[in-house]
């Protein structure tokens, strides 16, 4: 009998690995929210001159956005591999050897880890290339680049539990604009206390993902804001454990040996 | 590793949503080393039986163990001692050969050194040793299912499911794959229980065969028994004119029973000891001409159509447009 831990990091493996052997996956997904940063932090700078808006720089507000849309791509990415090993009979094979069901989704989360790394540090290094700036210091930087991966995780546990339950990459596919629109009704263009549509503001509060961006937003342009990292964090934790304990129990179905 | 107690289920069923039964109390006793042939068309229940019997999918009712183990009770016992290769062979395109059994390997608990000794041992056994770096995405469709049999024997299982393993395989790795099987069984003394549409892969392969049709075997024994039950030759004539096919029908109606066969050509079972000469003689005082007139011994296709009132290819052709509309049914019921 193998150990668990065994277990995760043989089935991480080799999620790492197929998921740097898909460059065409990779690319688009990496180079897709630089694009949008680029265009945003110029398009959108006037917003800047708004009072009470926090920061002067444009692309100090906006770069968090690219540490989400890379978290949402590689949900996308663990998910559509999951349904794929289902849809192939590979969660068979699996299943017919003394594989624990929590190991294989911890290590299949293993690819979006690797993946929410790869990105952050294209991301961190573009962004720090382009002018940002961290109030939060080298520290904060590597608090930030931490949480950006805790977040891919999270969508990865999303990715996780919707090829679980559905079994389809292309269900999975199709599911992530709905993620997708999750960022759009959040805080990213604009601080909540700025937006002035009140029912969008009221969407923005409710919305979990707003609440990422600002513990990721606050350590570049804030400093240490304690409140907004331990909100930012415990959403994170908490949509990590809801994606793995509702993954875990759809396992039980997918994976259902005697 | 040699098996010591082989396959045994009783009454073993699947019943899913709707009342649909794909495995129907089937009982079996497969012994330890030998090679059984469940044969049946697409949708007869063969899949769902090795599902169950490799712990996949739980009986709704009746017991069966495997390898001593029983595989509701036991299920872990059960995985560690059998290796499949299931319908589809399963493997990752991004992935090598080698990091399949790799992974495999490790995943059943062999040390570093056990891995690779078993998987340079394994892969030129089945002669992928020069593909084995190579990503599956460029793997013929044979050499996948040399490496899911490779996949499947790499903790030395003393029980082996094959779940339709040449299919879609050229003759040359149907050929090389059966030679493997077979010396597994007879060198190692392992147990497989392999499933198959094509009679001859059981009738080459296979030491016993159980026919499965609807989810009940309808005839089982070693296939020479089973071609001596029918016991009866086929006479098969093809009119020189095809406007004589009725009439030709019709006289040889007077030495069998009219079988399913090639639409231009007409095939009777003999229904006594038959003699090529009186049926010749009776067609040319008919004034009937033949093309060609062939008479041959029972096949396992005659015991399948003999047992169930259709040829193999007939039934196949019949499940499937079954399984078409019944698809949207098959959610399987909480056992």
């Amino acid at each position: 009998m193998t150990s668990s831990v065994h277990q995760v990091l043989e089935i991480a493996r080799r999620s790492v690995v197929r998921t740097l052997r898909q460059p065409a996956q990779i690319i688009p997904n990496v180079t897709f929210p630089l694009l949008l940063l680029a265009i945003n932090s110029n398009g959108l700078r006037a917003a800047t001159h708004i009072p009470g808006f926090p920061s002067n720089s444009f692309l100090d507000f906006f770069i968090p956005i690219a540490f989400m849309q890379g978290a949402l791509f590689a949900s996308g990415t663990a998910g559509v591999d999951l349904a794929r090993d289902i849809d192939n009979g590979f969660l068979n094979r699996l299943a017919l050897t003394p594989l624990r069901g929590w190991a294989l989704l911890l290590g299949q989360l293993g690819g979006a880890v690797a993946l929410g790394a790869i990105q952050a540090t294209v991301y961190l290094g573009a962004g720090i290339a382009a002018g940002v700036r961290f109030e939060s210091g080298v520290a904060g930087a590597v608090l930030l680049y931490a949480l950006a991966i805790l977040i891919a995780l999270g969508f990865g546990t999303l990715g996780i539990l919707i090829a679980l339950k559905t079994g389809s990459g292309e269900a999975v596919q199709s599911a992530f604009p709905l993620l997708f629109f999750l960022l759009f009704l959040s805080s990213m263009n604009l601080p909540r206390n700025l937006i002035a549509v009140g029912w969008f503001r009221d969407l923005a509060t409710a919305n979990p993902v707003s609440y990422m961006i600002e513990a990721m937003r606050s350590l570049v342009i804030t400093g240490w804001d304690v409140q907004a990292l331990v909100l930012g964090f415990l959403f994170t934790i908490l949509m990590i454990a809801i994606g793995l304990f509702g993954s875990a129990r759809l396992l039980k179905t997918r994976m259902a040996r005697t | 590793m040699r098996d010591e107690h082989g396959i045994d289920a009783e009454k073993l069923a699947r019943e899913y949503k709707g009342g649909i039964k794909a495995v129907d109390g089937i009982d079996l006793r497969i012994e330890p080393g030998e090679i059984y042939g469940f044969l049946g068309p697409n949708g007869a229940g063969k899949s769902t039986t090795v599902h169950m019997l490799t712990t996949l999918l739980p009986p709704t009712s009746g017991t069966a163990r495997v390898a001593g183990y029983d595989i509701v009770k036991q299920g872990p016992q059960v995985r560690a001692s059998i290796g499949a290769a299931l319908q589809e062979a399963a493997l990752d395109p991004f992935l090598t050969g080698r990091e399949h059994l790799r992974l495999q390997a490790s995943l059943h608990g062999l040390s570093p050194d056990e891995r690779k000794r078993r998987s340079t041992e394994l892969l030129e056994r089945v002669g992928l040793t020069r593909a084995a770096d190579r990503k599956i995405k460029g793997y013929s469709g044979g050499m996948k299912r040399r490496l899911d049999l490779a996949l499947a024997l790499v903790h030395e299982p003393s029980t082996l499911f094959l779940d339709e393993p040449t299919t879609g395989l050229d003759p040359q790795s149907r050929t090389a794959l059966w030679s493997e099987v077979a010396r597994l069984a007879k060198a190692e003394g392992v147990t497989v229980f392999l499933t198959t549409q094509y009679l001859e892969e059981a009738d080459v392969l296979a030491d016993r065969v159980g026919i499965i049709h609807r989810g009940h075997i309808v005839a089982e024994g070693t296939p020479d028994e089973l071609k001596a039950s029918i016991g009866r030759p086929t006479v098969e004539v093809t009119p020189a004119d095809p406007d004589q096919h009725e009439a030709i029908e019709e006289l040889l109606r007077n030495f069998g029973t009219p079988t399913a066969g090639d639409p231009l050509t007409v095939a009777v079972r003999c229904e006594q000891e038959a003699d090529l000469a009186d049926i010749i003689r009776a067609l040319d005082a008919a004034g009937l001409h033949v093309a060609q007139i062939q008479m041959h011994e029972p096949t396992l296709d005659d015991v399948f159509l003999a047992k169930t009132g259709t040829s193999l290819e007939g039934a196949a052709e019949e499940e499937e447009e079954e399984e078409e509309t019944e698809e949207e049914e098959l959610e399987p019921v909480k056992a």
